[in-house]
Formats: structure tokens, sequence, C-alpha cells
């Protein structure tokens, strides 16, 4: 199962949870699989058509979906699928993922 | 709690270095829409922030608690100012940092814009990356951290505690716009490190009471208007004081890229984001007006967000 990371702007409205386990072949079906389980989460990745909302930015590995085959983009069993936020906003949420508070490069 | 502090620690070259910096903040001018929005009795203006020094609204910010820590000898050039930024405050840091010959340590999101990092690194800050999952709000953890684990390299300017944030704007941004326009009659301004809004409208209100204060927030947690935060899900910012504004509105991200395109056609301005966001509300407080003055501030062009720019116009 692909592994999905929740930003943690987002983790308010998956039970404080930063990683979840699901099984879709395609982003767009794993981002169904998220609201149908999560329907909080809905409106935030989706606009009022349905689409990803232009302005969320999803990772397959390091890749941006849009420079792959967006919603359409393969899902391997062993993917980690990243939501990733723009710069600002955020929240204190207290879940445990590793190294998530610690520098990432110094330059 | 009284602090008193030595003479022996401010280094006394810094502070008329600082000093002399101070004629380069603020005195930004006003822009008044006339073709955007165009109601007889209602009049909107919008002020330039971009037109002082680093570029951005964030000058005022910085400058003031850079000011104010080489005032108390809490910063020297024996130690770098430190703090977590999403770019425009780093900017503003880095640019002093730059003239004052103060070093300058930045903990910035790791997805922050690619003008942003390459400015930052050409004004010579050291840039601390942090996660891309955490928005500013990690990188406030990682930067209180590394101030507490070497307290003698580093002083913690901390934006989003720092009262001079505000009364940054307390001091500056509020008489210069109820000199320029006295008739004010609405404050509109979006809540970041909410600084602006807070010092501002906190000095209109004491000027005029009747001045309606209006804040600003993202419809969504993960919204597009850098330097922006969405209070329910954030951490909230000491220094935000949720009891000043009239009324609260919201913003949605692709509601600010329409003002962006818009304003460039009408007002042949070429805004950031969170400035078109700022142009949304005060045309939404506007519109609900038979008579008044609206004034908004554009914190940043569209210098920085070229991507965004190459997109939509």
């Amino acid at each position: 199962m692909a592994t999905v990371i929740i930003p943690t702007p987002l983790r308010k409205f998956t039970n404080n949870t930063a990683r979840l386990e699901i099984e879709a072949d395609t982003i767009a079906k794993t981002v169904s699989a998220l609201t149908v389980n999560f329907p909080d989460l809905k409106k935030h990745l989706l606009d009022d058509r349905g689409q990803i909302r232009s302005f969320v930015n999803i990772f397959v590995g390091n890749d941006d979906i849009r420079n792959l085959e967006q919603e359409d983009t393969f899902v391997a069993p062993d993917a980690i699928i990243s939501i990733v936020p723009a710069i600002a906003g955020g929240a204190i949420v207290n879940v445990a993922v590793t190294g998530c508070l610690l520098p990432v490069t110094r330059t | 709690m009284s602090t008193v502090i030595s003479t022996s620690t401010i280094d006394l070259q810094l502070l008329r270095s600082v000093q002399q910096l101070g004629t380069q903040i603020g005195h930004t001018p006003l822009h008044r829409i006339t073709r955007l929005f165009n109601k007889p009795g209602v009049t909107v203006y919008a002020k330039k922030e971009w037109k002082q020094l680093s570029g951005s609204v964030k000058a005022r910010a910085g400058y003031a608690i850079f000011k104010a820590a080489i005032e108390n000898g809490s910063l020297t050039k024996q130690k770098a100012l430190l703090d977590a930024t999403s770019g425009n405050t780093g900017i503003a840091y880095a640019t002093i940092g730059a003239r004052l010959g103060v070093p300058v340590t930045l903990c910035l999101p790791e997805n922050a814009s690619p003008e942003r990092k390459e400015i930052l690194r050409s004004l010579d800050a050291e840039i601390i990356y942090t996660s891309r999952f955490e928005g500013t709000d990690g990188a406030q953890q990682v930067a209180r951290a590394l101030a507490m684990e070497q307290p003698e390299a580093y002083y913690y300017a901390d934006q989003y505690r720092n009262d001079n944030n505000w009364k940054a704007h307390y001091h500056s941004t509020a008489l210069e716009i109820f000199e320029a326009l006295p008739g004010i009659t609405h404050f509109v301004a979006g809540l970041g490190t909410s600084g602006t809004f807070t010092g501002t409208g906190r000095r209109l209100k004491e000027l005029n009471p009747a001045i309606r204060l209006t804040s600003l927030q993202p419809d969504n947690p993960l919204h597009g208007l850098e330097g922006w935060k969405h209070m329910e899900t954030a951490i909230v910012p000491t220094i935000y004081d949720s009891t000043l504004a009239d009324d609260n509105l919201e913003v949605g991200t692709e509601e600010a890229w329409e003002m962006i395109k818009a304003a460039y056609h009408y007002e042949q301005l070429l805004l950031s984001p969170s400035a078109a966001a700022n142009l949304v509300g005060a045309l939404q407080v506007a519109e609900k007006l038979d008579h008044g003055v609206v004034v908004t501030i554009l914190p940043d062009n569209a210098d920085k967000y070229k991507d965004i720019i190459k997109k939509l116009l």
C-alpha cells in the first residue's frame, strides 16, 4: 500500500494522523479514498468541480504530479505520496513524525 | 520586572548605523483605486509597501526588531539575528543585516519560492531549510530550538511574539495613513504574524474610534497566500489580538489570483498573491458602503512570484 504524508495544517481533519496507508493505483483514486475516509478533507483538496485545487501540491516521491500524469499518475504499492502546503500556515499537532521538526538542510 | 542593561554591551557605532538606516523605512505611497472599483461616495486606497528598503512591508517590522535589539544590547555584531520566516521578513532581516554587518540566520521552509532563496543567498544570510510539510510553524520550532541550544550565538527575533513587530506599524504605518487620509473610515488587512493589522488597527482606533477594522484570513488551511495564516489550523501568533477586528472575512487563493489579473489590467499594479488578497477584501468592504474611505496594504509586488505571474498573465 502507498503511504500518504499529511501536512500539519490538514491533520486536524485526519484525527491527527500524519501518515496513512492507502491502496490505490492512481493519484485520483488515492485522493478519492482519502476524502471518503476523511470527508472534511474534501473541500480543502478539491474544488467545486471535484478537481484537485490548483494550489495543492501533490508529489509522488520527489516528483510533482503536474510534471507526471496529473491525477492519472500511477502510484506504485510502495510509493510515498506527499501533500505539500504552499509556504504559509501550518499547525502544531502532537504526532510523531520522525525528523519533521529537524532542519532539513543548512546552507 | 525591570531590566537594567549596561551601556558597555551596546555597540554605539552599530546603534548610529541602525538609526541612520531609518530614513529608508516606511513613507510608502498610497494608490487610489479608480478603474477596478468606482462608486460615488466610496474611495479605496492601497499602500504600496514594496516602495521601501527590501521591497516589502516587512522592512518596518524587521527594522524595528533590529533597532530595539541593538538599542537594548541584545544584538551585537558578535551574534547572529535568528528567526523563522516564509520569505519577506527574512529578506528584510538579511538586507538590514548586510547593511549593518550583522549576521542573519533564517529558518525557512524548503518549499519557499526559488526567487526568495536566491535573494536570501545573495544577501549572505545563512539559511536553515525546514520541513516542507510544516510551513512557517515548523520553521518557528526549529528556530526556537536553535536559540535555546546556542543562546550565546543567536539573538532570537521571534517575529510572531516580538512586540516590536506590531509597534512598527503602530508608530509608522498607521500615522502615515491617518496623516494622508484623515477621513479614513475602514482599514482592511490580512493576518500573518498579524503585526500589520494589529499595530495599524490599534493606532487607527485610538486616533478615531469610529474607524472599522476588517481582518482577512485564507479560506483554506492549504492556501497559496504566502505570508498569511489560517488561524484555526496554525500556531496563533502571540501578538495577535483577536478582539481588535470589527469584522473578519475569508479570501480564497483563486480569488486572489483573479485579482492579480484584474489589478494588472485595470490599475497597472503587478501584485503578489497576498497583496491581491488584501485588495479582494478591501473591495468587498467597499462594495457594501454608501460612503467611506477604505484603506488596505499591498505588502509586496509580483517580483518574487514569477512562476505565478507567468501562469496568470
